[in-house]
């Protein structure tokens, strides 16, 4: 019984992705077991199931313009962006991005925080769309599987920043570049513009985030004053820009100070791409 | 001369501590004829090939030492200390490995020059912070939510110094994911084989399973001269739990995990159940390994699929 509403509710949701993107996360990984899983539990299904709410904001809600798609190269990459926005968003229209408007679509990968899957169907459902504990290893196996992987070297410093520092940079780890120079990966700088007016922060109450286990608990206009409604994203408008591949060599264990230097490049090179997004929009909203 | 030496070496004896199990019998079955076998075991050989010799010994006496002491003795292979607790019964897993210590000494006195020690991937241990594929140099967690895990692990850190002491030995320590198979009782086996096997509510670890004959072929490999060190042994893939329950036709039981593991450990005490509690994190988080050591360097390759090895456990 409870099967047969299940299967009814799914089959609704497959219904409502139209029939070109569900042929483009067919083509997504062809390397599938029997079963069709990947090794690392990924399995396209879930992604026709999960699609749908994304597919909306992505076209409806964020009206998201990508750029320089095709500057993403084929095989093994790094993709960096900048994070931001309170709820952070930005990953999934990336990914949204990759497969419904790159040609061939590419499932992208990031990373998950190791308190993922200790949480209820938090821990099947993100491997199941592709995404894994983010470790050392498991980002280098993938990206030696040739997959495309979303990180963002702000970590959660950049998607909690206040809207007075929005579209500055925080400072960058390091892991992303060792990784780069270990697999001999590409790295495509992403500016996302438009997510870091989404939930404008003018305030983050730090020991109600500290109390609470959050990262960080924002004051805005509308938060906490409506309660979780006001953390609702203003329908601001995305435009996502992929950059020219950077390639970069040298000894992956270096010291911290030369890899630095490497990250630093991509950093000012992100920044810089932001910038000029900026420059180039005409409203915040549209 | 080099056949010369090989031919000799043919006729000295492989001594087979743990016999008496399941995948002792089934190793025997495979070597005997081939190669003459020396049993060890406490338990009693039934349906005993006849070309085998059975010492019905504890290890730690010294007419276990005596066997070592008379037959040269071209290899060891110890598979007697990975089984499961079962119901009801002490734990016996402290006087096993101080077995097992005793049996590695003799080998190391009497010159035998190669070890095969069957030890388990249990050892890294299921856990959130875990990376997909757990490689040899993992260090053995096994024991924070299974404390019978303990001895074994212990074991296992001991076969690895004696790797390190003993050069002249060639030892290698096979760690295998869930075996299973048809001749295989062990807690993975009983698990899927319940008729309705409990499932945590909101967990679907993604699992590896390997063949016993996989197990078994690994062994062999190890037992090739020249081969030594610590190598995952996996089976053909991985796969979500709950598919595998589905693919066996089973219907899971979903329990919320925090009343798992009180409702496990009394059903466990009270004998009503086959489910050892200290196996609950392997429903909730992964533990899965690398085996491309074992692949590269033993040259070994489960022949098994994915579909075969899963529905080995129903026989």
């Amino acid at each position: 019984m409870l099967g047969k509403v299940k299967d009814r509710l799914l089959g609704a949701i497959e219904s409502m992705t139209d029939e070109e993107v569900s042929e483009k996360i067919r083509r997504l990984d062809p390397r599938l077991n029997e079963f069709g899983v990947d090794p690392f539990g990924f399995d396209p299904k879930f992604v026709k199931y999960g699609i749908p709410f994304a597919l909306f904001l992505y076209r409806k809600y964020f009206r998201v313009e990508s750029v320089g798609l095709s500057n993403v190269p084929a095989g093994r990459v790094l993709l960096i962006a900048n994070h931001s926005g309170q709820i952070p968003l930005d990953g999934a229209m990336i990914c949204v991005a990759m497969i419904v408007d790159a040609e061939p679509p590419r499932m992208v990968r990031s990373m998950v925080e190791t308190w993922v899957p200790t949480l209820p169907v938090l821990s099947w459902f993100f491997p199941r769309v592709g995404q894994i504990v983010g470790t050392r290893e498991n980002c280098q196996r993938l990206l030696e599987r040739d997959a495309a992987i979303l990180a963002f070297p702000e970590g959660v410093r950049g998607v909690s920043k206040n809207f007075a520092k929005r579209y500055q940079l925080e400072e960058f780890g390091l892991g992303f570049m060792r990784l780069a120079l270990r697999t001999g990966a590409p790295v495509v700088p992403v500016a996302v513009v438009g997510a870091e007016e989404q939930v404008p922060s003018f305030y983050s109450f730090k020991p109600l985030a500290k109390a609470l286990g959050i990262p960080a608990f924002p004051i805005t206009p509308t938060f906490p004053w409506l309660g979780p409604l006001g953390l609702l994203p203003l329908p601001v408008k995305y435009r996502l820009h992929f950059g020219k591949p950077l390639h970069f060599l040298g000894d992956p264990d270096d010291e911290d100070s030369v890899v630095a230097e490497k990250v630093k490049q991509v950093r000012r090179t992100l920044q810089r791409m932001i910038r000029d997004g900026l420059e180039a929009r005409k409203h915040v909203f549209w | 001369m080099s056949s010369g030496r090989s031919r000799k070496r043919g006729g000295e004896p492989i001594a087979i501590a743990g016999i008496s199990g399941n995948l002792g019998r089934l190793l025997t079955r495979t070597l005997h004829g081939e190669h003459p076998i020396i049993g060890i075991d406490q338990r009693p050989f039934e349906e005993k090939p006849k070309d085998v010799t059975h010492y019905q010994v504890d290890a730690r006496r010294s007419r276990a030492e005596d066997i070592f002491r008379r037959r040269d003795i071209r290899a060891l292979v110890h598979l007697g200390l990975v089984h499961h607790p079962t119901p009801g019964r002490p734990n016996n897993r402290e006087w096993n490995v101080l077995g097992a210590v005793k049996l590695l000494e003799y080998c190391q006195r009497y010159s035998v020059p190669k070890v095969v020690l069957l030890s388990t991937a249990y050892m890294y241990g299921p856990g959130p912070t875990n990376s997909n594929f757990l490689s040899e140099d993992t260090p053995l967690l096994g024991a924070k939510d299974y404390p019978e895990m303990r001895a074994l692990i212990e074991w296992d850190m001991f076969a690895q110094s004696f790797f390190w002491k003993y050069p002249a030995v060639e030892t290698v320590i096979l760690r295998p994911v869930h075996v299973v198979g048809p001749n295989v009782r062990n807690a993975p086996c009983n698990y899927l084989r319940m008729r309705k096997p409990p499932m945590l509510l909101g967990f679907d670890p993604m699992l590896q399973l390997v063949h016993e004959n996989d197990l078994i072929q690994a062994i062999l490999l190890s037992l090739e001269p020249g081969m030594r060190g610590v190598f995952n042994i996996v089976g053909p893939g991985e796969v979500p739990l709950s598919i595998l329950l589905k693919e066996l036709g089973k219907t899971p039981v979903p329990i919320p995990h925090p009343l798992a593991k009180p409702l496990a450990t009394r059903l466990w005490r009270w004998g009503l159940s086959k489910f050892p509690p200290g196996e609950l994190p392997h429903l909730r988080f992964q533990c899965m390994v690398d085996g491309t050591r074992a692949k590269e360097v033993l040259g070994y390759r489960p022949r098994y699929n994915l579909k075969r090895t899963i529905h080995s456990v129903l026989g």
